[in-house]
């Protein structure tokens, strides 16, 4: 068995070829989840010019739902994300019209006060309700795997990585196809030109704000396959949604869902060729590269 | 005439005033002073009851809830229970402890973790407060010249040198041993100790096999996939692992999912054993073999304590937890016994002189030494099979012989 191993390719000495596949694998599949989360962020950003600083705090908020509908009827998220979303989507537009709007128009540090209160808010309220306990989604899939060869990929992280790439097509053939995406991102190159032809700004700001926190509740249902639901997940997940975003570039759709990838593909590899618990460490350290040299972000347009 | 001397009679003068205001004051207050003797002893538990930890607070207060039942069968007197909960945190365990204290505790019992323990303990010191540790074993917290602080529990040290003995008897029982492991721990206190013990302890005891890969990890993590890929990679026999419970259990779905069996699991600390982890993951929680401090299982308050668990929480496996949680609780209602009184200089003093020989724990009982350890406590080798905690090590303590290898995961029925 020794013999065989060394026999294999490898790129250090004690890591055969296929196992940084198989890692690559599962970052990529990782990475997908995370673009699909920050798909909402740049997409709000992108139209609205608001920062949503409680982004981690929905996507939190709507893994509490997937915990809960599927402890009470059995459904996998798979299947939950689409009322989850949905949900989220309702629950983001009356977020924007009724709260956020009246901001839009303020200075920015107004913004993010009412942002990082509002999330705030949610932890704390998600802490009242369930507790600061792990809730886990156990399907029956849980421990299965698919072997494809040398390589062997978490049937899981397939499922999620999958319904990722789903969702964000549903967006982008939204935002390219529809007559409302296409308002949208009229909205979004010019806003007074926007008002001029007539288009209901603010309507469409609301939409634009409900497809944000739809997108974050479409991943919040697919992550609960990935990892326990915790009310303190907020904040970190809003830390690696801007660190994903900022990679990518803050407003590109496309360049969200890379450095969704980027991010989950460095942090793996960098985990299994150096050390595990600093490979966080890498994924900032990219960040710090992109601002440095491409401050724009890797897909983003630089502003004038 | 008479009205006069009536009047005189009851007139209140400046000394009289005086004198009825002091009887009235010594009055008023002696009885206070009668009921606050009576008063049982205030004990505060600090435990990690949310959090990351939560489980494992979770189950160490199972033995918070049989202990006073146990301890009037014993004869030991009444006290009072303050629950306190370090939410798995060093600060907030800080801030409890100090709490607890103000709202009245005269000893602290706690808290499982070795970062919080050791935040409780400058606390008791610094307060003078006794604090009995249930489960921490950072060597440093007995190495500080504390007064306050007692342990009934192994150090380090004392975790790996009966680790390291208990392995070898397995490895004689079974006819086998790994010829490589791989080192997997949680990169907080316990864990850093653990690691830093291996190196200074294994290489004394000429073990039979070399550690190919130590792998650390963030005890929250959330993800250990890259963690179980890097250590499969190594082919090395066994899996040497320092987990807590919720790492234990992502490490176990990642080897189920990475179709990885290791020869054996040898686990030096918490996780495998708990019942959380056993009825979450099912089929796939048999075989990993447990070095853990344990109790043994001949001992009369063993069974006694293994009775009175069933009885409040049936389906629940005896564990560590609750062996050293009560013998904390087991160590403060003795000394209050002997002491007879809540003064916590008074506790301390009976807390040092404690020689409990009817006890749970593997080991001659409980003592502590000058430093404020039991120096004396023995751990035990424990596996995972059926859904029960079967003792394999140490022979005086032994249920049956440990099963090697660990059962293939893809072929559990």
């Amino acid at each position: 068995m020794a013999a065989a191993a060394v026999s294999k390719p490898r790129l250090s000495p004690s890591v055969p070829i296929e196992v940084y596949l198989n890692v690559a694998i599962g970052g990529v599949l990782t990475g997908l989840v995370y673009g699909l989360m920050a798909l909402g962020l740049s997409v709000i950003f992108g139209v609205v010019r608001v920062v949503n600083f409680a982004h981690g705090e929905m996507m939190t908020l709507a893994m509490f739902m997937a915990v809960v509908l599927f402890s009470a009827f059995h459904l996998d998220p798979l299947i939950l994300l689409v009322p989850i979303a949905a949900v989220m989507f309702a629950l983001g537009y009356v977020l924007q019209r009724g709260l956020i709007n009246p901001f839009i128009t303020r200075p920015e540090h107004s913004q993010f006060l009412l942002l990082v209160a509002l999330g705030i808010i949610i932890t704390n309220s998600l802490l009242i309700i369930f507790g600061p306990d792990a809730r886990a989604v156990q399907t029956s899939y849980a421990f299965d795997s698919i072997q494809i060869g040398p390589l062997i990929v978490d049937t899981t992280k397939v499922y999620a990585g999958v319904a990722a790439i789903v969702f964000a097509i549903a967006l982008f053939a939204f935002f390219r196809f529809t007559l409302i995406g296409k308002a949208i991102r009229a909205c979004a190159d010019n806003y007074t030109g926007a008002l001029v032809v007539g288009l209901d700004v603010k309507r469409l700001y609301a939409l634009t704000f409900g497809l944000g926190a739809a997108c974050v509740g479409a991943a919040g249902a697919i992550l609960t396959l990935l990892i326990d639901t915790t009310p303190m997940l907020g904040p970190s997940y809003t830390l690696l949604a801007f660190v994903i975003v900022i990679t990518g570039g803050l407003g590109s759709m496309p360049g969200a869902l890379l450095g969704g990838v980027l991010i989950g593909v460095t942090e793996a590899l960098a985990g299994l060729r150096f050390t595990p618990s600093a490979k966080s460490m890498f994924a900032f350290a990219i960040l710090v590269l992109v601002l440095l040299f491409r401050p724009q972000g890797l897909l983003g347009r630089r502003l004038a | 005439m008479t009205r006069k001397s009536s009047s005189n009679a009851t007139r209140l003068t400046r000394r009289t005033f005086s004198a009825t205001l002091g009887a009235s004051f010594v009055a008023g207050v002696a009885p206070f002073n009668i009921v606050r003797a009576q008063n049982p002893l205030k004990v505060g538990v600090l435990l990690p009851r949310s959090g990351f930890e939560a489980g494992i607070g979770e189950d160490c207060q199972r033995a918070v809830d049989v202990s006073q039942a146990i301890f009037k069968e014993m004869g030991l007197p009444y006290f009072t229970i303050i629950n306190g909960d370090t939410e798995s945190n060093v600060d907030t365990a800080r801030a409890r402890a100090e709490k607890l204290i103000g709202d009245g505790a005269q000893a602290l019992v706690g808290t499982f973790d070795s970062g919080q323990t050791a935040a409780v303990a400058q606390v008791a010191e610094q307060k003078g407060i006794p604090f009995v540790i249930n489960i921490a074993a950072a060597p440093q917290i007995t190495e500080q010249g504390y007064k306050f602080v007692f342990r009934n529990f192994p150090t380090a040290p004392m975790i790996l040198r009966d680790a390291f003995t208990d392995q070898k008897t397995v490895f004689a029982e079974v006819g086998t041993a790994p010829k490589s492991v791989v080192f997997m721990h949680v990169n907080d206190t316990f864990g850093t100790a653990m690691s830093k013990g291996i190196g200074a302890v294994m290489p004394k005891f000429n073990m039979p096999y070399t550690i190919a890969e130590e792998i650390a990890y963030d005890p929250t993590a959330r993800d250990l996939s890259v963690e179980v890929a890097k250590a499969k990679a190594t082919n090395a026999d066994a899996l040497l692992v320092v987990s807590r419970l919720n790492d234990a259990m992502l490490l176990t779905r990642e080897l189920v999912k990475q179709r990885w069996t290791p020869q054996a699991i040898l686990s030096m600390g918490p996780g495998y054993y708990e019942d959380q982890y056993i009825k979450t993951l099912g089929k796939y929680a048999d075989g990993p073999i447990n070095f853990a401090p344990w109790f043994d299982p001949h001992k009369r308050l063993t069974k006694l304590l293994a009775s009175e668990l069933a009885k409040r929480h049936p389906g629940v496996n005896l564990n560590t937890n609750h062996v050293f949680t009560f013998e904390a609780l087991l160590v403060v209602a003795d000394a209050y016994n002997r002491a007879k009184s809540t003064d916590p200089n008074e506790l301390v003093d009976a807390i040092r002189k404690t020689n409990i020989t009817d006890n749970v724990s593997i080991g001659p009982g409980i003592q502590f030494d000058a430093k404020g350890q039991n120096d004396k406590v023995r751990q035990g080798a424990f596996q995972n099979r059926g859904g029960k905690l079967v003792t394999v090590a140490p022979p005086e303590a032994a249920e049956a012989k440990a099963e090697w290898p660990l059962p293939p995961y893809q072929s559990r029925a």
